[in-house]
C-alpha cells in the first residue's frame, strides 16, 4: 500500500515536515524567547524519513541513485544536510541549528518541489549503468549537503559573533552556542566536505579521463573551482590566515557558489542527456593501468 | 496572638539588615544545638530550622499557641539578641501563607538575588537536617517536598532563573558564550583587589583549568594566589605573557591602561584561532579600549557588565507575576491537603484548641 504512493507526495509531506519544524521554532521564540528542542528535532527526523521514502521511491522508479535532475539534487542535498544535523546536532548539542536546518530543509524542498521544469529533465541513460558515475554524483551532492550545514553554522557564528561584539546577548542570541564551539564544528564540517568532494572527483575524473567527450568541460571547472575554493578556506583557516568573521563569510560564500555550480552541472547534464554517446551509455570502468 | 497550627517565624534579609543578621546567624554547631533544644520543646509536634546568610526560619506544627513564642525565646536567648528587636523585624506566618512562603523560598522568589537556585539546595540541607534529627512528621515531610517539585516546576515552566544578575556571574556567564565550557581556560587576573577577586572566585567555582595572578605589589599577588590556589606573575609580564591566556580580569587602581592594543595585537598574532576575552572592571579602564576592535578579541568594561546584569534582573521581575500565581496555585492545593493533618495533630493534643483551618492569617 505504502509503495503506491507517489515519490512526490512523500517528499511534499516532508517538505511540509520541515516547514512545520521551522514555523514550530519561530512561533517558539517569538512567544517563548527560547528555541523549540525537541519538538523541532522529532518533526525534523520525521520529515527525514518520509524524505527518504520519497527519494527511494524515486530511485526505485529509475533504477538508481536519485540524481538525475536539479530537482532531485536539490532534494538530495537538503536530504544530506539534514543526515549531518541528526547527527551533528545531538553530538554537539548545537542550540538553533535544527531551527536553521529545518528552514534551510524546507526551503530547498519546496522550491525544488513548485519548479515544475526542474523536474522534467530527460533522465534516461544520465549514469548508464555505471555505479562509480552515480557513487561520484552521490559524493558531489552529499558534499553540498556537508557545505549546506556548514552555510548554517556559519550564520550562527556570525550571529554570535555579533551578540558578542554588540554586547547584545538576550532574546534568541542567549540560544545560540559558543563561538568557539561554532568555530570548531565550523573547520570540521568544512574538513569533511573538502575530502567528501575530494573524493567525488576523484571517482569521477577516473571516468573522464576514459572519455573526455562525456563530460562537458563547464561541469569540469566549476565543479574543481567549487573544490579549490574550500580546500583553500580549509588551508588558510588551519594555518591561522582566515579566521573567525572571514572564514564564517568565505564558507557562506561556498555554498552559495556549490548550489549556483549545481546550475553549470544541470547544463552539462542536460546536453549529455540528449547526445548519443557511448560514454552516456555507461561502459563498466576499468581500472587504471 | 499565636495560634497552634503550622506555622514559620523568623528573620530575613527583607526586614533585617546585614549588621542585624549578623548577630542572628547561627554557625553549625549553634544550629545543632539549637535544634536538639528544640526538639523537646513542649507543643512543638514537628520543626525543620532553615539557615542560611539571608535567612534564619523555624518552620513548624505546633500543638500548642506558646510553643512559637517558645521558640522565638529559645533562639534569642542563645544568640543574647534583643527580643523585642527580633519581634519588630521577624516574618510571622500560619498556614496557607506559611506553606506559600515556603514554596516562594525554593523557588527562590524571595531571595535577595531573584530567582537564585542555592537556595534550593539550602531548603533541601534544611530539611534533610529534620528528618534526620527526626523533628519532622507527616505535615512537614508533605510541605517540604511539594515545595522541591514547586520549586522545580517553576524554574521549568517560567525563566526565573535565566540570566546572572551579579557582575562576577555575569562575566563567567559571557565567557560561556565565547567557550562554551571553562575547563580548558586559563584565567590572568591583574589586580589584587576584592572586585577582581571576586569575579576570579566565579571563574574558579565554574571549574577554570588555572588561574594566574599579576599585581603591581607582587607580595599581595602571592598572597591571593596561596588563598586561591592559584600561581602568582611578576606585574610587568602581564602584557608579554597575554598570550598564554584565554581571559583577562582586570581590576587595578592604575591610573593608566595596563593593557595595550600593541600587546594584545601581538598576543593574537601568536594565538590567532583561539578568542581572548577581557573583563574589565577598573575605573579609570585598565583595557585600551581599541583592543575591541580585533578579530576573536572580546572586551567587556564595568558599564557592560552592569548592563547586561540590570537587564538580567528586569527579566527576572518580568517573571514574578507568572512564578508566584504557580506558586499560589500549589500553595492552596497544598494547603488543602495538609490542613486536615494539622488539624489532626492539634485536636489530639488539645481538643479543644482551635481549627487550624481559620487561623492562617499574617500575623
Amino acid at each position: 500500500m505504502l509503495a503506491a504512493i507517489a515519490d512526490r507526495t512523500w517528499l511534499w509531506a516532508a517538505a511540509g515536515l520541515y516547514l512545520a519544524g521551522f514555523l514550530h521554532g519561530t512561533i517558539t521564540l517569538l512567544r517563548h524567547g527560547k528555541p523549540s528542542g525537541g519538538v523541532a528535532y522529532a518533526l525534523i527526523a520525521l520529515g527525514y524519513a518520509l524524505q527518504l521514502a520519497g527519494l527511494a521511491a524515486r530511485g526505485r522508479t529509475v533504477g538508481g541513485c536519485p540524481l538525475g535532475n536539479q530537482f532531485e539534487i536539490y532534494q538530495f542535498t537538503a536530504w544530506s544536510a539534514i543526515t549531518l544535523y541528526l547527527v551533528v546536532g545531538a553530538t554537539f548539542r548545537l542550540s538553533l541549528l535544527g531551527y536553521f536546518t529545518a528552514c534551510l530543509a524546507s526551503t530547498l524542498t519546496l522550491i525544488s518541489l513548485v519548479l515544475p521544469g526542474w523536474d522534467q529533465t530527460p533522465r534516461t541513460k544520465i549514469f548508464g549503468h555505471n555505479p562509480w558515475i552515480e557513487l561520484h554524483a552521490a559524493l558531489a551532492v552529499f558534499s553540498y549537503g556537508v557545505f549546506a550545514l556548514l552555510a548554517l553554522t556559519s550564520i550562527m557564528f556570525l550571529l554570535r559573533n555579533y551578540s558578542l561584539k554588540s554586547k547584545q546577548l538576550g532574546g534568541g542570541f542567549s540560544f545560540l552556542p559558543s563561538i568557539l564551539d561554532l568555530d570548531l564544528i565550523g573547520v570540521r564540517l568544512l574538513g569533511t566536505g573538502v575530502v567528501i568532494l575530494a573524493v567525488a572527483l576523484l571517482v569521477g575524473s577516473v571516468y573522464w579521463l576514459r572519455d573526455v567527450s562525456a563530460v562537458q568541460s563547464t561541469k569540469i571547472l566549476v565543479t574543481v573551482a567549487v573544490w579549490l575554493v574550500a580546500a583553500a578556506a580549509f588551508g588558510l583557516r588551519l594555518r591561522g590566515l582566515l579566521l573567525a568573521r572571514r572564514f564564517a563569510w568565505t564558507c557562506l560564500l561556498l555554498f552559495i557558489a556549490a548550489m549556483l555550480s549545481l546550475f553549470a552541472v544541470e547544463q552539462s547534464r542536460l546536453r549529455l542527456a540528449t547526445k548519443p554517446v557511448a560514454a552516456a551509455q555507461g561502459r563498466p570502468l576499468q581500472p587504471a593501468a | 496572638m499565636s495560634t497552634p497550627g503550622l506555622f514559620v517565624i523568623g528573620a530575613t534579609h527583607h526586614r533585617a539588615p546585614l549588621a542585624v543578621r549578623e548577630k542572628l546567624a547561627l554557625n553549625g554547631e549553634g544550629a545543632a544545638a539549637l535544634q536538639a533544644q528544640l526538639a523537646s520543646l513542649a507543643g512543638l509536634a514537628e520543626f525543620a530550622l532553615l539557615n542560611t546568610c539571608n535567612r534564619i526560619e523555624f518552620y513548624g506544627v505546633a500543638t500548642r499557641a506558646e510553643a512559637i513564642a517558645d521558640i522565638a525565646a529559645a533562639f534569642c536567648a542563645r544568640q543574647d539578641f534583643d527580643r523585642a528587636e527580633f519581634d519588630r523585624i521577624r516574618l510571622d506566618l500560619r498556614g496557607r501563607e506559611a506553606v506559600q512562603h515556603l514554596l516562594e523560598v525554593s523557588a527562590g522568589l524571595d531571595s535577595q538575588m531573584l530567582g537564585e537556585t542555592e537556595i534550593f539546595g539550602q531548603v533541601k540541607a534544611a530539611y534533610a537536617n529534620a528528618q534526620a534529627g527526626g523533628t519532622t512528621g507527616p505535615v512537614l515531610n508533605r510541605v517540604f517536598q511539594k515545595s522541591f517539585q514547586a520549586a522545580k516546576h517553576v524554574r521549568t515552566q517560567t525563566a526565573i532563573t535565566e540570566g546572572q544578575v551579579s557582575v562576577a556571574n555575569v562575566a563567567v556567564d559571557l565567557a560561556l558564550n565565547i567557550f562554551g565550557a571553562l575547563a580548558e581556560t586559563r584565567i590572568l587576573l591583574v589586580g589584587a583587589g576584592e572586585i577582581g577577586e571576586k569575579t576570579a572566585r566565579a571563574f574558579q567555582s565554574r571549574g577554570a583549568a588555572s588561574l594566574t595572578v599579576a599585581s603591581r605589589h607582587f607580595e599581595r599577588a602571592m598572597e591571593l594566589a596561596t588563598a586561591l590556589g592559584a600561581s602568582a606573575m611578576p606585574f610587568e609580564q602581564r602584557e608579554a605573557r597575554l598570550a598564554e591566556f584565554d581571559i583577562v580580569v582586570c581590576a587595578t587602581s592604575a591610573p593608566d591602561t595596563v593593557i595595550s592594543l600593541a600587546a594584545t595585537r601581538a598576543a593574537m598574532h601568536r594565538r590567532p584561532a583561539q578568542p581572548l576575552f577581557f573583563i574589565d572592571q577598573a575605573l579609570p579602564r585598565d583595557v585600551d579600549p581599541a583592543v575591541a576592535h580585533l578579530q576573536n578579541v572580546f572586551l567587556y568594561n564595568l558599564d557592560d557588565l552592569a548592563k547586561i546584569a540590570d537587564e538580567n534582573r528586569a527579566a527576572r521581575e518580568a517573571e514574578i507575576g507568572k512564578c508566584r500565581a504557580i506558586v499560589a496555585e500549589k500553595a492552596e492545593a497544598l494547603w488543602r491537603q495538609v490542613a486536615p493533618q494539622v488539624g489532626e495533630l492539634v485536636n489530639t493534643a488539645a481538643p479543644h484548641a482551635a481549627n487550624p483551618e481559620i487561623s492562617h492569617s499574617r500575623v
